[in-house]
């Protein structure tokens, strides 16, 4: 009755199709991206630690690490030994957790999203976590000691991220122009409230902590600020990298990724946790420092290709080794002044921004 | 490490053992079903009292005019939709009682349209198919040394044709190359129910016959397959059994020449139809009447 019932012979291949496997360079980009990405790294930490207002040779530094960690080395005079551990090396490991952080939300953030053009400071999850760190700051509360501002911003990034997550979705898909007002509205309320907070605030001490704070600045870092972020950052980066393979399940959108198995909810709400999470404790400290979770998780995946078993670590570590060589840009082009790490990131950053937006524009054929 | 940091905190098997996969099916056994179906969308009840079996060893056609409501019924066997009323059942057991990774391992899934937000490449899109098998204890050491993820990848991609373009982006392929990538990860999935909507809605002839006659191996493996057609002429060329849906319920169900028949279609289309046999070979030929 049906046509193959009665011809069983089959139709001519439509041509010898030799199985052609994955190019190779794209195999290997990640062994080679990670390899110079630590490379970049190790480099960079004594590079760091030596240069500054008081400069201390490379090799005093490494040798003075050394020392600590027990491989031989020697101690340094007091007054280096004091300016590379009290001040450089604090601000070193801030600036480490603080990229890492940010680039890994980027890249989590774009596949909860399934856009590129999502990012903390684009979408106001930044400003939004930025607004329980200002209150917590103006009102002068410490009722949590030394975490009560990375709290503080926790709550406020999760808050502002459940709030864009909803407002932005409909039909289990963002729309990049959405997305991107939702940020508008989301940013110009939050800073608003900052503005409120400021105005509010109980003294001019915290006004001007506030508003160098906005800035975007790892100056005046010190081992408990460190303290204060590390337990932020380390949960979000241990936890994000065990849900790579199920984001690119969701980059075929949110119901074929059901069908494979990947319960969608769960995924998202688990998700955002480590995302609110990660934007706490890069804002926490330093302010809102834009457009590494943009650039970097970008830039990988021309490189490395979109999957984020790669790309989930590899942006965290990225943002690591940009994040530093900004910082130590930030304090060294303009000495003996230093300019505002945010400023920096968003001088480089925006144009990139705007140079995506152009991009995505033209590939889609308008807003619509 | 049986039970390792990575499970707990991904919940693959908090305190359970991962998805049991379902065991092999005999032609005939039924292995999803609706009954007295209901569904709402919004305002509009779109199903209203719908009885239809998908058994093992079979093709099912859902046929029937725009808006009949094809598609809301495959995507409330797939388990996207809930019932308003009616109970749907996939191998026996309720569908709202499956886990997603259970669910999984029973039934894919072909959406109308595939969208990927990110420039994966043709041979990753199909090897996401292979996505629920990752936790199955037995994964690599299946007894039968054709039934690896590479082999399923593989075979998935020769039979749609999409080999020759495995290292390119999804997103550079045209909409009939997309189509088809998407059937391979789907057949790459290995699960006993097949749902497609419209898998040939993007195709040209060739490609349409392929995918049909991909359906009917399938289905002579063993699998039952559920699919949504446009084209009468295929339905009725290749399915085992079609139902004509009209206005949310059933208008007929059969085999194609006993539910294919002028008058009904005619009447169900709101178009004058005509069927009759091709001079040939006898096959069973549909045509609107024109003129």
């Amino acid at each position: 009755m049906t046509v193959l019932e009665k011809s069983a012979e089959p139709m001519e291949p439509e041509r010898a199709d030799a199985p052609r496997p994955t190019t190779p360079r794209r195999r290997r980009a990640p062994y080679l991206l990670t390899t110079g990405l630590v490379v970049a790294l190790l480099l960079l930490i004594p590079v760091a630690g030596g240069l500054g207002a008081y400069p201390i040779p490379t090799g005093d530094v490494i040798s003075s690490v050394a020392h600590r960690i027990g491989l031989g080395g020697a101690e340094l005079e007091r007054v280096p030994e004091s300016v590379l551990w009290n001040v450089r090396f604090p601000r070193i490991v801030l600036a480490l957790l603080i990229g890492a952080s940010l680039g890994c939300a980027g890249a989590l953030m774009q596949g909860i999203f399934g856009n590129p053009l999502a990012e903390p400071s684009v979408i106001g999850v930044s400003l939004g976590a930025a607004v329980g760190a200002v209150a917590a700051i103006a009102f002068g509360l410490t009722f949590l000691g030394n975490w009560t501002v990375s709290v503080f911003a926790f709550v406020a990034g999760l808050i502002t991220v459940f709030v864009v997550y909803g407002m932005s979705r409909s039909g289990g898909r963002t729309e990049v122009v959405t997305l991107i007002l939702t940020g508008i509205a989301v940013n110009a309320f939050a800073g608003a409230t900052i503005g409120l907070f400021i105005f509010l605030a109980e003294d001019t001490a915290a006004v001007n902590q506030i508003t160098f704070w906005q800035l975007g600045s790892l100056a005046q870092s010190t081992w408990p600020k460190v303290l204060a972020v590390l337990p932020c950052a380390l949960l979000g980066l241990a936890i994000a990298p065990f849900y790579a393979r199920k984001l690119d399940l969701l980059a075929l959108g949110e119901r074929p990724a059901r069908h494979l198995g990947v319960d969608v909810e769960r995924l998202r709400v688990v998700l955002i946790l480590v995302v609110a999470l990660l934007t706490a404790a890069a804002v926490s400290v330093s302010g809102v420092i834009g457009f590494i979770g943009l650039v970097i998780p970008h830039l990988l995946r021309m490189a490395a290709g979109p999957g984020h078993r790669f790309l989930i670590p590899g942006s965290a570590l990225g943002g690591a080794v940009v994040l530093l060589a900004a910082d130590l840009a930030a304090r060294t082009i303009v000495e003996p002044a230093e300019l505002p790490l945010g400023v920096l990131t968003a001088l480089i950053g925006s144009p990139f921004f705007f140079w995506l937006l152009r991009r995505t524009r033209r590939k889609q054929g308008g807003w619509a | 490490m049986k039970t390792g940091l990575r499970d707990v905190l991904t919940g693959w098997r908090f305190g359970a053992a991962g998805p049991t996969p379902p065991p092999p099916s005999a032609p005939g056994d039924v292995l999803a079903e609706a009954e007295g179906l209901r569904v709402r969308l919004g305002s509009r009840e779109v199903l209203r009292g719908v009885d239809v079996v998908a058994r093992a060893g079979e093709v099912l056609a859902l046929v029937g005019p725009n808006g009949a409501g094809k598609s809301t019924l495959l995507g409330a066997l797939a388990a996207d939709l809930p019932a308003d009323g009616g109970v749907v059942r996939v191998h026996g057991r309720p569908v709202d009682e499956w886990s997603a990774p259970e669910l999984a391992l029973r039934r894919a899934v072909l959406p109308q349209s595939t969208a990927l937000s990110f420039p994966f490449t043709v041979e990753e899109v199909v090897r996401m198919g292979r996505a629920p098998w990752a936790r199955q204890p037995g994964a690599y050491e299946a007894e039968d040394p054709g039934d690896t993820d590479d082999a399923a990848v593989a075979e998935a991609m020769a039979v749609t044709e999409v080999t020759g373009f495995a290292a390119r982006p999804f997103s550079a392929l045209s909409g009939g190359e997309r189509a088809r990538v998407a059937l391979a990860r789907v057949l790459a999935q290995r699960a006993p129910l097949l749902m497609l909507d419209e898998p040939t809605a993007a195709l040209d002839l060739r490609h349409q016959e392929l995918v049909l006659r991909v359906c009917r191996e399938r289905a002579r493996a063993g699998d039952a397959v559920v699919v949504v057609l446009h084209d009468l002429g295929l339905a009725a060329a290749y399915a085992d059994r079609v139902a004509i849906l009209r206005d949310g319920l059933i208008a007929a169900d059969g085999p194609p020449a006993e539910v294919f028949e002028g008058g009904l279609l005619s009447e169900v289309y709101r178009q004058p139809v005509e069927v009759f046999p091709h001079p040939r070979t006898g096959d069973v030929l549909i045509t609107p009447k024109r003129g």
